[in-house]
């Protein structure tokens, strides 16, 4: 069945958005191209989660211009408390479609790192940002979401590392959420040259309660040879967008690209973080945690694709149910030939909070090589009794102990975020979510 | 002084009665041990008096100084004043041992009574010297990833942070080498005083030459069979259980043979 669905700009207003934002001829033309294909390709199929139902295309307003911030001491608590506005050295801060602060230190500059919106990093680094976006890691034509994005993409970073180059100091990006009308198709490009070092984490946060907005989120994660990539994420999305997040990574050769993503949007959400270990003796380790409420609907699926030998993928997803909240997590080690030696291990867990919520776990591991390891583990349960006896024993009450358990459960991915505010911000959402 | 008065306890698992109508009484000051071959019933009685989920009271009593301790949740036993550690403590993942202590530690205070920061870390770092615990377990996650011998001093460590009233050791021993022993012992004894009444299960006499009983219990079929001093212990530990056994006509000793 194929369902014509009416998109929200003409390709026209695709072109003369092109424009206003000065884009090089070649963005201009695959945004075109884009746009035509969006008009005739499918919907992704996430596993066991129907969306053909789900409103992927229309959205009130395309982009809308906010004001810049002067300092970061102008933005509102929530968001400040995401950062530590003396020390932090590298930021960027997007409100809403406009790009409103920046900030890398000048050793970085020197040594040639780039951190810059998206559209300033079109026109100033075309060459660098030609190369990497929609090409490599995910391509505008794999689905009407893919071609969407490219098509109205109306924001984001790029984040480029020299050869070599360790940047010790992580790099902050703050994607700000403030009012019902807006919609975000943000794009990141990360690159790491070959045995560079960087550390990114990323806030979605939605400083409104409430949207009618899309949110079509791509980025692309580039490790070259010897690279390391930590990635960390905390999305905190409102209630009402629905939402499309794709985070995907290509490792090379000795290469390792490390996730830690804490899910916490209020909305429906296609989740997807696949890693291509394209290199011999790459690694990735993609790390997820999500709390689903209300009558949230979301899908996530962790994914390494194994392609250089000795590649290591290892997935955990852990995931808390409460309300009527539903959520498929799969979890797919893919082993192609000749990834001899790779070892790919997956864990998806959930912990029911309540009679009337759906979680579903799926490891999943796709073999075409026989010299490999491979081993997953999946669980969908209730709070351990024998958990909370121990925990009771102690004299802790029966909701303090399953909050500790719930709070232990979600830690994977908190202990991992390398930003002292991003990784107290997202237990607090944790608190308040589960409550 | 304080009691803990248990009368005519009898305890079922999965439909299948364990304990048969057990009688004791631990006063502050006293220790307890409570002896037995494998499969008496030993672990049964701690897990009840406790409220382990799985174990149902049919008949009797469990009081604290008059209290009824069979009505309490199992948080506010724990407050009234009970501490068990157990023979197979649960793993946690995820909560450090330092919170959660703390957090046990400030759930027996009123709010704006808790511990502070500093005093906590001080008391915990000289517990865990006198067991002779590495100071990076209080940052490990609950259990996890514990041996044997690491989860039994980690019993401990809580047992002295918390100061119950009556303490319940279930084989605090077992798999334990004898430095290790020693250390275990050396906490337990540390708690001794007015304040502190403790009934100590084992099966092996071992233990009580490091932590000396005022009393000793013979358990079989769910039953109290034998009571006497810590000559009692030494008795069983020189000539074994069949003696008893003999005395009082007991075949099979394990729970479900009947005498
Ligand atoms: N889950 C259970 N279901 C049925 N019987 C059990 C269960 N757990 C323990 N038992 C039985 O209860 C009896 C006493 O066990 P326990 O109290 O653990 O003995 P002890 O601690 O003295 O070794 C044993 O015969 C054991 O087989
Ligand atoms: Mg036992």
């Amino acid at each position: 069945m194929t369902v014509e669905m009416k998109l929200a700009l003409t390709g026209e207003d695709v072109r003369s958005y092109s424009e206003s934002n000065r884009e090089p001829e070649w963005l201009a033309a695959k945004r075109s191209e884009a746009y035509q294909l969006a008009e005739t390709l499918q919907l992704p199929k996430p596993d066991k989660t129907k969306i053909h139902n789900w409103n992927f295309t229309e959205f009130p307003v395309h982009a809308v211009h906010d004001e810049p911030l002067t300092g970061l001491a102008e933005l509102p608590q929530e968001a400040r408390a995401l950062i530590d506005i003396e020390n932090q050295k590298n930021i960027y801060v997007q409100r809403n479609n406009t790009p409103a602060y920046l900030k890398l230190s000048d050793e970085l500059k020197e040594q040639g790192v780039i951190l810059t919106d998206i559209f300033t990093a079109a026109r100033e680094h075309s060459d660098l940002v030609q190369k990497y976006f929609m090409d490599d890691a995910v391509k505008v034509d794999e689905h009407k979401l893919t071609a969407l994005h490219a098509a109205f993409m109306n924001g984001g970073v790029f984040v480029y590392v020299p050869k070599g180059v360790e940047v010790k100091e992580p790099v902050q990006v703050l994607f700000l959420h403030e009012g019902e009308e807006v919609s975000l198709f943000n794009h990141a490009i990360i690159v790491a040259e070959e045995n560079s070092a960087l550390t990114y984490v990323e806030n979605y946060l939605s400083l409104s309660k409430d949207s009618k907005g899309l949110a079509n989120i791509i980025s692309e994660v580039i490790a070259k040879d010897g690279a390391k990539i930590t990635y960390g994420a905390v999305d905190v999305l409102a209630e009402g967008f629905t939402s499309y997040i794709n985070r995907r990574g290509v490792a090379g050769r000795d290469a390792t690209i490390e996730w830690a993503l804490g899910l916490m949007n209020d909305c429906d959400t296609i989740y997807e973080n696949v890693t291509h270990l394209v290199g011999d003796g790459s690694v990735s380790h993609s790390k997820s945690v999500l709390v689903g409420r209300g009558t949230q609907k979301q899908n996530v699926t962790a994914k390494t694709v194994h392609w250089g030998k000795g590649a290591e993928g290892f997935i955990l997803q852990h995931g808390v149910m409460k309300d009527e909240a539903s959520t498929i997590f799969n979890g797919i080690g893919k082993i192609e030939h000749g990834a001899s030696k790779s070892d790919a291990v997956q864990e998806s867990r959930v912990l029911m909070l309540s009679e009337k919520a759906r979680g579903d776990a799926n490891p999943i591991l796709l073999i075409d090589e026989d010299d490999v390891t491979a081993g997953h583990a999946a669980s969908v349960g209730r709070v351990d009794p024998l958990q909370l006896y121990y925990l009771m024993s102690r004299g802790i009450s029966r909701v303090e102990a399953e909050r500790l358990i719930v709070h232990g459960f979600l830690a994977p991915v908190v202990s991992q975020l390398p930003i002292e505010g991003v990784k107290k911000q997202l237990s607090e959402v944790i608190e308040r979510k589960v409550r | 002084m304080s009691t803990l008065e248990i009368k005519g306890l009898h305890v079922e698992i999965e439909g299948k009665e364990i304990l048969k109508g057990v009688d004791l009484t631990i006063n502050t000051n006293e220790i307890h041990a409570v002896m037995g071959p494998n499969g008496t019933g030993k672990s049964t009685l701690a897990s009840a008096i406790m409220g382990h989920p799985k174990y149902v009271v049919t008949a009797g009593t469990v009081t604290l100084d008059g209290e009824d301790v069979l009505e309490m949740e199992v948080d506010e036993r724990a407050k009234a004043g009970l501490f068990l550690a157990m023979q197979y403590p649960s793993e946690i993942s995820g909560v450090t041992n330092a919170d959660f202590l703390r957090s046990a530690i400030n759930s027996q205070r009123e709010e704006g009574e808790e511990i502070s920061l500093m005093k906590f870390i001080r008391e915990l770092d000289s517990k865990m010297e006198t067991l002779e615990m590495d100071q990076e377990m209080a940052q490990r996650y609950l259990n996890e990833g514990f041996s044997g011998g690491e989860k039994k001093r980690n019993e401990i460590l809580q047992l002295m942070m918390l100061k119950p009233k009556f303490a319940i050791l279930d084989e605090i021993d077992s798999g334990l080498d004898i430095d290790a022993l020693k250390v275990v012992s050396k906490g337990v004894n540390e708690m001794r005083g007015e304040n502190f009444g403790c009934l100590i299960i084992t099966h092996y006499q071992r233990l009580l030459n490091y932590i000396t009983p005022d009393h000793v219990h013979v358990m079989m079929q769910g039953r109290v069979v034998k009571s006497g001093g810590p000559e009692l212990a030494q008795k069983l530990e020189a000539q074994g259980y069949d003696w008893i056994k003999e005395e009082l006509g007991i075949e099979d000793e394990t729970v479900g043979q009947e005498a």
